[in-house]
């Protein structure tokens, strides 16, 4: 895996996340999913959907847990993506 | 006291959603006249948002025999399975629940919650995984929680979907435990058994079936879907709820597998809690009994709701795909499905808001229960005012 990689992964979040809400707040990597884009848990859970199928991958729900930036996500996806 | 503070943050989103006070949420039941009617504030209202399938919790047989475990054994137990809570009537159930699905072995657990809490945090641990419908029950996702195994979710009921997912998972499909649900609670709809077996058969995998809604409704004799689709010996582990068709509260998991018996060791759900009273125990044994010799209710049950469900989808709503106890009316937003609510309740019709998240795909529902003790008139009465509701969601 590269940053490139890693750029790619924070920019399909950003798009999607921004699909998915409301607001026009800039999502930036450091945007809070839940208190500033009032993600509920079942959007992020459909949201990692995506993201498996997207990258043909298995993303474990508990890693959830300890997600809260955009950042956060894109680590998570980015771990599981180069350890698969 | 910063702790607090997103408590306040949940309240105040409840408040702007539910306005004036109602509670839609906890609404307080002032007298229960029976399987179908109640007291809500001053209204004599139709209870339609109950889990009673089968009409049982007035059946005298039940009354009965609580009544006498209550003279003979006392109020509680006191204690948990694993220490003095193992009374003659708690193990004497278990074995009924294993009779009664050809199991070799069944336990009974506190309550519903925990049966599902404690079977799969028994079963599965760090390292495991575990493959769960997207809209499985809470006591689902909990009990996968609590396992610490890797959890990964499938779309409701799309078998392409779950079969792509456990593909991916390569050789960790033998330590993987698929779970589903005989009736999803939400839109009232069933597993594709048939195909779900034909999945964890060919990637070698063990099945869940969590039959709380489908137990006492389907099959001959009410054992649930596995029973309706003929694929009982298919399922390694079927767990289920007192607190439905079974009028009371509790829960059990029965197997064939012979590790099943291990979880009175391991589990924790169902060791660090007091096992259920003599009373619950004893008017659960009595309504199984009806509840398998009870086709005549299932027969008056699936009347209901065929006719229900016809009047509703009549009148224009859009329900869940399968007619069922559970009917479901989907409506887009939580304003509308609240307005509905209430009016339903000034009808003195009393059924259950549910708004999102909880409900699936950003929507809203407003779920009718419906059971076997309801009259034909009572069912009328309820879907001709559906009806006459329409407008406020279309």
């Amino acid at each position: 895996m590269t940053d490139s990689n890693y750029d790619e992964i924070m920019r399909l979040l950003c798009d999607r996340l921004s699909a998915l809400t409301d607001s026009e707040l800039l999502i930036t990597p450091d945007t809070n999913l839940i208190s500033q884009l009032s993600i509920d848990s079942i959007k992020l859970l459909n949201l990692i959907m995506e993201i498996e199928d997207t990258f043909d991958v298995s993303i474990p729900i508990n890693g959830l847990t300890d997600v809260q930036t955009v950042r956060q996500l894109a680590d998570l996806v980015y771990k599981v993506k180069s350890t698969s | 006291m910063k702790l607090l503070e997103k408590l306040d943050a949940a309240a105040a989103a409840r408040k702007a959603l539910l306005p004036n006070g109602v509670g839609a949420f906890g609404i307080p039941i002032e007298e229960v006249y029976s399987a179908t009617e109640a007291r809500i504030g001053n209204r004599r209202v139709l209870l339609l948002g109950t889990n009673n399938y089968l009409g049982l919790t007035f059946a005298p047989e039940c009354i009965r025999a609580a009544h006498e475990a209550i003279d003979k054994e006392g109020t509680g137990t006191t204690g948990s399975r694993m220490a003095n809570g193992s009374y003659y009537g708690h193990r004497a159930l278990e074995k009924e629940f294993a009779e009664f699905y050809k199991c070799s072995s069944g336990i009974v657990f506190t309550t519903g919650y925990q049966a599902n809490l404690g079977t799969i945090s028994g079963l599965v641990g760090p390292g495991d995984t575990v493959l769960i419908d997207g809209d499985s029950h809470a006591s689902i996702y909990d009990g996968c929680i609590l396992s610490g195994a890797d959890i990964i979710r499938f779309k409701h009921n799309d078998m392409g979907d779950m079969e792509k997912r456990l593909r991916r998972l390569g050789d960790r499909t033998e330590t993987t435990l698929v779970i589903a649900e005989g009736i999803y609670s939400m839109l009232g709809d069933q597993a594709p058994l048939a195909e779900i077996v034909r999945l964890k058969k060919a990637y070698n995998c063990i099945l869940l079936l969590d039959e709380a809604h489908s137990l006492g409704v389907l099959g001959e004799t009410g054992q649930g879907l596995v029973e309706h689709t003929g694929l009982l010996e298919e399922v390694d582990f079927i767990t289920g709820t007192f607190s439905k068709s079974l009028c009371s509260i509790g829960g059990f998991c029965v197997s064939n597998h012979p590790q099943l018996e291990q979880l009175r060791y391991v589990s924790h759900p169902y060791i660090f809690t007091a096992s259920p009273s003599p009373a619950t125990i004893a008017s659960t044994r009595a309504a199984l009994e009806l509840l398998r010799t009870g086709t005549h209710l299932r027969k008056q049950l699936w009347n209901n709701c065929t006719q229900l469900y016809a009047q509703l989808s009549g009148a224009g709503y859009h329900l869940g795909p399968d007619a069922g106890p559970v009917i479901a009316a989907i409506v887009d937003t939580p304003q509308q499905a609240l307005l509905l609510w209430q009016k339903l309740l000034e009808h003195n019709i009393y059924v259950n808001l549910i708004l999102p998240p909880a409900a699936p795909e950003g929507k809203s529902l407003v779920r009718c229960s419906v059971n076997a003790a309801h009259t034909t008139e009572q069912i009328n009465y309820v879907g001709e005012t559906f009806s006459k509701l329409y407008s406020l969601v279309n």
